[in-house]
């Protein structure tokens, strides 16, 4: 983008409508690219599995459901890696903080907290998450500590992080499996039914978050006018508008066109005495507990990316060092912030996690910082510096896990996929840097 | 010069730094009265750069000590010095490249709004009034400041130290990438700055400016100084001499650097 769109957009008429519409709704080239990428993989693995087995397997609800219940875990800890890597950091531990977190937890639920508060009691998932968080959290502010204040590459700091707290898991459990755990906490991992919110209450969040739509753009506007700053023509408000509400209503009426599978379903109605049909039971299933969270994860760091002191000088920090440092912002406890944020972030993936296997173990989450680290990269986070996105982030999950989840639709060995995922992360990061040579921006 | 009757606003004391072996800035002594500009002169790594680091909190100095308006300052990092009202622009400008004008101007004393968030729409208010002053034709505020060019980028580091009411200004050669027109724009803003009472600390390479717009100059050689003097004392050729062979005229008063024989 070169310039703002002037008040009642008098392009010039030969420039191409898509150009002029992408102008106009400020959405960038990038974001168009992802989203195409996406998309051609989708109807790809469909057009593919149809012309294999006579019957297109991946655009169906039950897939797409699948799909982004497993990216969630992924997505929750690439929104954080973002910053560490606007940082011109980096966090190799992630997935062996995972195993840290799941086994504690795990170890808690299992063994502590059934002494003193009985089975089954309510309080027990509270108090897992919380430990989760807390744990979380302490490695990573810990970590962060030894990059900003003893000066050691966050590199090698989380190398030899990743070695330590998986080690330190395996000591957790002896390696055992810790299973199984507490019923309510297992909601977290999204197993049906009761890992996810149901018909109407996906239909009521769906309003509420057009409602959110609506109401941002509207008060962007007018807090826009007030200042007599440059506006975006209406008729480009307005598509935005509704494009975000339709992809939302859309997602939706998906997640709800997933009937849980029948013994689930039959269970769930002997429960809740609803009487069972002949033609079998239709109970929508509905957005995923761990799909809400990842979509909360993104909002809440997009917010603090955007809206914050803390978030501001995450960027400067990445553009220029020595200039925030200048500027007085204090650098090192931005460093050690960056890295408690991605570590209860990985707690919070490690909760997700185990709860979806309803086990913890010290095996968990590995590779998972591979995996972090090419979503964020995949969704234009600069290893430079200064540079990401994450909407973006969550997107580059999106599209490792459909990559991978159309492979296994299509049979392919783990050994291939990892190929495949391997060869698209330097692809994807090939184009970036061609593309931004184009544009000559840094 | 009545400036000198009043009381010093700076005043530096045996101000060393040294990097390794090499010593950046030795037994430096210069000070600065309200409303007054000194011009900071000498060739590529005198130690110009680094003496001004020091007061403005960049560097951390070895020896010496920092009095401001008389009393001894404590500077261990540039928010300090920010509080006694020392704003600096540097030689590299020191902007984050990849936010934008607003945010490079308020980096570190961001607005907010009631709510703890940042308030960018009053930033980028504020962005438009003060660059509007000093670079009428900049309209870029919403692109990173990296795609700027020189002049510009020049600018909004300008527009950064005079926009919260410093007292003492350090301008590490402010013209560099600018134009004949935004320089004469800068000569004027120092004019104007120094009718205020604010202390001006100018370090250029163009002899012909500083005699323009300062007071009084000192010249560094090896990191040490030649001599000061006010201006109306010392032709040009007295100036280059102290530069080039660290000769102090008449006009001045000598520091460690000058050469005594010869
Ligand atoms: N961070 C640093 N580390 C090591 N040496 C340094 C550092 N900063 C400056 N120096 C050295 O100190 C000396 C003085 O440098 P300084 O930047 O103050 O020069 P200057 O007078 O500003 O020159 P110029 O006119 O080129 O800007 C030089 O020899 C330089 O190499
Ligand atoms: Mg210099």
């Amino acid at each position: 983008m070169t310039s703002t769109a002037p008040v009642a957009s008098g392009a010039a008429p030969e420039e191409p409508l898509l150009r002029r519409l992408m102008r106009a709704t400020e959405v960038d080239t990038r974001m168009i690219g992802m989203v195409a990428a996406i998309t051609l993989i989708w109807v790809g693995f469909h057009v593919y599995t149809y012309l294999q087995s006579g019957e297109g397997l991946f655009l169906t609800p039950r897939n797409l459901w699948n799909l982004t219940v497993q990216t969630s875990s992924v997505a929750v800890m690439a929104t954080g890696m973002v910053l560490v890597i606007v940082m011109r950091h980096i966090d190799l531990s992630v997935g062996a903080i995972i195993a840290l977190v799941s086994t504690i937890v795990g170890v808690a639920q299992v063994d502590f907290l059934p002494t003193y508060l009985g089975l089954d009691n309510p309080a027990t998932w509270i108090i897992s998450i919380a430990l989760a968080l807390a744990v979380g959290c302490t490695v990573g502010a810990l970590q962060g500590a030894l990059v900003a204040y003893v000066g050691i590459p966050a590199f090698i700091v989380t190398l030899g992080g990743q070695l330590f707290w998986r080690g330190a898991a395996w000591w957790v459990t002896t390696g055992a499996t810790i299973a199984p755990l507490d019923s309510r906490f297992a909601r977290m991992g999204g197993g049906p039914p009761s890992g996810s919110i149901g018909e109407w209450g996906s239909w009521a969040l769906a309003l509420f978050i057009c409602a959110g739509i609506v109401a941002s753009l509207y008060f962007g506007r007018r807090r826009r006018a007030r200042y007599n700053f440059p506006l975006r023509p209406m008729w480009a408000e307005i598509t935005v508008a509704v494009i975000g509400c339709f992809v939302t209503l859309g997602a939706t009426a998906i997640v709800n066109a997933y009937p849980l599978p029948e013994r689930v379903a039959e269970r769930y109605a002997e429960a809740h005495n609803i009487p069972v049909p002949p033609g079998g039971l239709d109970i929508p299933t509905g957005y995923a507990i761990p799909v809400l969270i990842a979509l909360a994860a993104g909002l809440v760091i997009t917010f603090v990316a955007r809206r914050t002191r803390f978030g501001r000088y995450v960027y400067a920090i990445g553009g220029n060092p020595e200039a925030a440092l200048l500027a007085g912002i204090n650098v090192r406890r931005i460093t050690v912030m960056v890295f408690a944020l991605m570590g209860t972030l990985a707690g919070i993936s490690a909760c997700i996690d185990s709860a979806r296997l309803d086990s913890a173990t010290n095996a968990l989450g590995t590779l998972d910082e591979l995996y972090v680290i090419a979503a964020a990269v995949i969704g234009g986070t600069s290893l430079s510096g200064g540079v990401g996105t994450i909407y973006g982030a969550l997107i580059g999950a999106l599209v490792i896990q459909s990559l991978q989840s159309g492979m296994v639709l299509l049979g392919f060995d783990s050994a291939f996929q990892q190929m495949v995922v391997g060869l698209v992360l330097v692809a994807a990061v090939g184009i970036d840097t061609s593309y931004r040579r184009g544009t000559a921006k840094g | 010069m009545d400036a000198q009757t009043k009381a010093p606003l700076i005043e530096m004391k045996d101000i060393s730094i040294a990097f390794g072996g090499v010593k950046a800035v030795d037994r430096a002594s210069v000070n600065l009265f309200p409303g007054e500009v000194v011009g900071l002169l000498g060739h590529n790594g005198a130690g110009k750069s680094c003496l001004i680091k020091i007061l403005s909190g960049a560097y951390k100095r070895d020896s010496g000590q920092i009095f401001v308006n008389g009393e001894e300052a404590q500077i261990a990092n540039p928010r300090d010095a920010k509080r006694y009202g020392i704003e600096t622009i540097y030689q590299t400008l020191a902007l984050a490249d990849n936010v934008d004008a607003a945010s490079n101007l308020y980096l570190g004393r961001e607005l907010m709004t009631p709510w703890g968030t940042l308030d960018d729409s009053a930033m980028e208010h504020e962005a438009r009034r003060v660059m509007g002053r000093l670079n009428p034709n900049f309209r870029r505020f919403k692109v990173p400041v990296i795609s700027l060019s020189g002049g510009q980028r020049q600018s909004v580091a300008i527009a950064r130290a005079i926009h919260f009411n410093a007292r003492i200004l350090i301008m590490d050669e402010p013209t560099a990438a600018l134009g004949p027109a935004e320089t004469a724009q800068v000569g004027e803003l120092v004019k104007q700055l120094k009718a205020d009472g604010i202390g001006i600390f100018l370090i250029s390479h163009d002899i012909h400016d500083v005699f323009d717009l300062a007071d009084r100059i000192a010249v560094m050689k090896n990191g040490q100084v030649v001599g000061i003097g006010p201006v109306s004392a010392m032709t040009k050729d007295e100036v280059l001499g102290m530069i080039i062979l660290g000769k102090c005229p008449p006009g001045a008063t000598p520091g460690p650097g000058a050469v005594t024989s010869n």
